[in-house]
This record gives structure tokens, C-alpha cells and sequence, in this order.
């Protein structure tokens, strides 16, 4: 087999192959990012509307909260289904790529918004009380005191969340995204060694989430530093 | 005009009443020490002052002018007037001591940080603690946070401070640290409402007594009126227990 590898390399690694592949990473790549991004930053303002007060502001926390209870129990397969057939019904043209990059913040959003709730409730509520008392804003209590706590609590799961869901940007192939996934199955399918493509597909992933990992590292020393006595 | 009168005063956690028809007025200066058995009512009185929980009857009036605590502008002003200190003290954890205390006064009211920072280092310094200010509060005792905590509402130059059991998550010999910022606040001028267990120090800087049970005002007078004769039974009783250790 590892002579097969070898012998096939050259030919595995030819132009079109790597272009093919490169196409393929930067999709996966797209879809990570623009999840991460956008999931976190519209998972951070759904968090933070859910726990709003009022009656004023009542509808929105109950939208949020449907919302996030539904797009974390539906598949991430059946939200791609769900949102192409949207995209059918409503009669707009659009690339399976932008229908995948819809439903991967779809479902980051739903899954950030969780995390950030659980990290600004981990934080005591007598610093809400104190400021309150001391005439902050809901928004710059946020800010100033809480955010700043919870940050320890809501990065590792958020990270974590990351490099799971780089990984479920695969399912993206099932509506015909060319992602590296279906890139591996694609060149394993013209002939090439199985060991070979997915050997390679394998280090590609690794080289998406290993930064990723580091960079939640990062954070958590930037943003949550321990304090030593 | 007193200062702060209370009149009818109710307030509810839920469907369970904590305040019944509390009446009293309190003039510029006074200390007024609230006493009682535990969930008497005393620390939702002054989380009703601060507007932490919103009075379901009666009215406050500060300067002679009613509170409403349900606007918005109307409780800015008074959170503005009235400080509070909790018991747990309540410092931000993500800030060290400096930060604590000038937080408010730069990010709420606006003002230049360098001012800021002088009146909190010399607030600070004035508590005993000029030389923790680049501390954070999991790095001190808790008699040091509190007293951190007290400088703190002193930053936003309140006109009432109100002392919720300051010292009672305290270490014993932490307890005398707090109470001699609270007498230096009280030779200040500043008006004081203490809720305690400290008997004896009630006893020694309170202008007036008032003691609560059953979110009732049962008695209030001097010191001297509530501890040497009491006139309601409830009095007696709690009085007796204190006293007799």
C-alpha cells in the first residue's frame, strides 16, 4: 500500500488536483469562520436579549428562546435541508454555498447563545445588584462587570463548540458544497488511494482546527487570566 | 423638613409580604440603626431604598419630594443621592481596589478619570488602605473589602449611605476595623442607616433605634429608650436575648 502512496503521489498532487483541493479547503474554511464569527456575534446579542426584563421587551425573549431551543435540537443536516427548500419556496436564486453559510450561522448562533447565557448566569448576582445600585445600565453592567467574569466560563465551551463544528461543516457536501470532505470522496472515487486522500483531507482539518484551538488558548490568558495569590 | 420619610411603606418578594405599613422620618445627620431577628425585614428596607426591589404601597420621600421607583429618571437620581453597602460586600472581582472604586464615578457620572483617581486614593487612604490599591479583592480580607466597598459608595458623594449588615460576614477580630470607618463616617455628618447585630456599637453612635420584626416597625426611640426600657413585649424579649451574652 505504501508503495501504491508513493507511486501516486506525484500524480495525486498535479495542479488541477491541488487547486481542486485548495477550492475545497477554503470552503470548509469559509464556512468555519463565517459560523465562528457571526455565530458568536449573534449568539452574544441573543444571550444578552434574553435576559432583558420587562414586559416591554417579553416577545423578543420569547422569539430567542424558541429559536434557540429549536436550531439546537433539529440536525444540522435537516436545518441545511430546512433552509434550502426556504431559499426554494421564496423563489431566490442562490449558490448551495450561501444556503450552507445561512444554516451554519443558524446553528452556531443557537449553540453561542446558549453558552454566553450559562456564562453570564454563572456570574453572582450580587454584582449585578451592586451595580445597579451604583446607577450602571443594563448594557454597561454587562460591559464593565460581567462580561469581563464570564469570559472564564464561556470560552473553553465556545472553543470547543469551534473545532466540533468545523468538523460538521461536512455535512454541507449533502447539498452539494464542494468542502473538503467531499473533495476526499471526489478524488477517491477518480482512483486514488483511500489512504492518500483521506490521509491528506485528515492534515488539512488538523491545519483548520489546531490554530483554532491555540487561539481559544490565547484568549482564555488574554481575557480570563488566573490570578496567582 | 426630615430628609427621607417613609410613609406606609409595603413591599413583597412574590405573593409574601416583607414590609407592612413602615412609617418613619429621618433628618439630615441622623444614624438610624435598624435591629430585629433575621428576615424581619431590615435589608429589604434598604434594598427598597436603593431600589432593588420595587415598593408595592406607600411612598418615600426625599427632601419632601416623592420617589417614583418605577421611572427610570426618578431612580437615577436617587441612586445618585443614596449609596448602599451589602453585606457580601459586592466588589467587582474583574477590577483591582483603584478600579472599584473610580469605575462608577468615571463611567456613570462622567468624571475625568485623574479626579476620580485622587478622591478614591484619598478615600482609600482614608479607610486604611492606600497602600492596597493595585490589590484585587480575592487577594484581600474580607474586613479590607468591606472597607473597600465602603469607599466605594463614599465615590460617588452620596448624601445617605445605607450599611446592610456590614460586618456580619466578617471574622471577629475584622469586626472593629469596619466599625471604625463607619464612626468616622458618622463624625462626618453623613446620614447613616445601619442594619446590625452590633449591639453595643448600635447603642454607641445610633440618634435613633428603630426595631423591626415581621416586616413591622414595632418600636423605635433613642438608644437608650429601646435597650433600657423597651415598652412593647417583641422589644423586650429580643433586647433580653442580646443582653444576656
Amino acid at each position: 500500500m505504501l508503495q501504491q502512496i508513493i507511486d501516486d503521489a506525484p500524480k495525486f498532487f498535479g495542479y488541477f488536483n491541488l487547486l481542486f483541493l485548495l477550492q475545497a479547503l477554503a470552503a470548509t474554511f469559509l464556512l468555519s469562520l463565517v459560523g465562528c464569527v457571526l455565530g458568536f456575534a449573534f449568539g452574544f446579542l441573543l444571550a444578552i436579549a434574553r435576559r432583558t426584563t420587562g414586559w416591554r421587551l417579553a416577545p423578543l425573549r420569547g422569539l430567542v428562546i424558541v429559536f434557540t431551543e429549536a436550531f439546537r435540537r433539529i440536525p444540522f443536516l435537516v436545518t441545511l435541508m430546512l433552509v434550502f427548500f426556504a431559499f426554494q419556496a421564496l423563489k431566490l436564486e442562490t449558490s448551495v454555498f450561501t444556503v450552507a453559510l445561512c444554516s451554519v450561522c443558524l446553528i452556531a448562533t443557537a449553540f453561542i447563545a446558549e453558552i454566553v447565557r450559562a456564562g453570564l448566569k454563572s456570574v453572582h448576582h450580587n454584582q449585578w445588584d451592586a451595580a445597579a445600585a451604583m446607577n450602571f445600565t443594563y448594557l454597561e453592567t454587562l460591559r464593565y462587570v460581567v462580561v469581563p467574569q464570564a469570559w472564564k466560563v464561556m470560552l473553553p465551551p465556545a472553543f470547543s463548540f469551534f473545532v466540533l463544528f468545523i468538523k460538521d461543516t461536512a455535512l454541507a457536501s449533502q447539498i452539494g458544497v464542494i468542502e473538503l470532505t467531499f473533495a476526499g470522496k471526489v478524488l477517491a472515487n477518480k482512483g486514488f488511494p483511500a489512504a492518500l486522500t483521506f490521509g491528506t483531507i485528515l492534515v488539512l482539518y488538523f491545519l483548520l482546527s489546531w490554530p483554532l484551538a491555540r487561539f481559544g488558548q490565547w484568549m482564555e490568558v488574554k481575557l480570563a487570566p488566573a490570578r496567582t495569590h | 423638613m426630615p430628609q427621607l420619610e417613609l410613609i406606609d411603606l409595603r413591599a413583597n418578594y412574590g405573593d409574601l409580604a416583607v414590609l407592612e405599613r413602615i412609617s418613619f422620618s429621618v433628618n439630615k445627620g441622623e444614624i438610624i440603626s435598624l435591629i430585629g431577628p433575621s428576615g424581619s425585614g431590615k435589608s429589604t428596607l434598604l434594598r427598597v431604598l436603593v431600589g432593588l426591589l420595587a415598593p408595592a404601597g406607600g411612598c418615600i420621600k426625599l427632601d419632601g419630594e416623592e420617589i417614583d421607583y418605577r421611572n427610570k429618571a426618578s431612580l437615577r437620581a436617587v441612586r445618585s443621592r443614596i449609596a448602599i453597602v451589602f453585606q457580601q460586600f459586592n466588589l467587582f472581582q474583574n477590577m483591582d481596589v483603584l478600579a472599584n472604586v473610580t469605575i462608577a464615578p468615571v463611567k456613570v457620572k462622567g468624571q475625568p478619570p485623574a479626579d476620580a483617581e485622587a478622591y478614591a486614593r484619598h478615600l482609600l487612604d482614608r479607610v486604611g488602605l492606600g497602600h492596597k490599591l493595585h490589590a484585587y479583592p480575592d487577594q484581600l480580607s474580607g474586613g479590607q473589602q468591606q472597607r473597600v466597598a465602603i469607599a466605594r459608595a463614599l465615590a460617588l458623594k452620596p448624601e445617605i449611605v445605607l450599611l446592610d449588615e456590614v460586618t456580619s460576614a466578617l471574622d471577629p477580630e475584622l469586626v472593629n476595623e469596619v466599625l471604625d470607618v463607619v464612626r468616622l463616617l458618622a463624625a462626618d455628618g453623613m446620614t447613616i442607616f445601619f442594619v446590625s447585630h452590633e449591639m453595643a456599637f448600635v447603642r454607641e453612635v445610633s440618634s435613633k433605634v428603630i426595631f423591626m420584626a415581621d416586616g413591622k416597625v414595632v418600636e423605635s426611640g433613642t438608644p437608650a429608650q429601646i435597650f433600657d426600657s423597651p415598652q412593647q413585649a417583641r422589644t423586650r424579649e429580643f433586647v433580653g436575648k442580646i443582653l444576656r451574652h
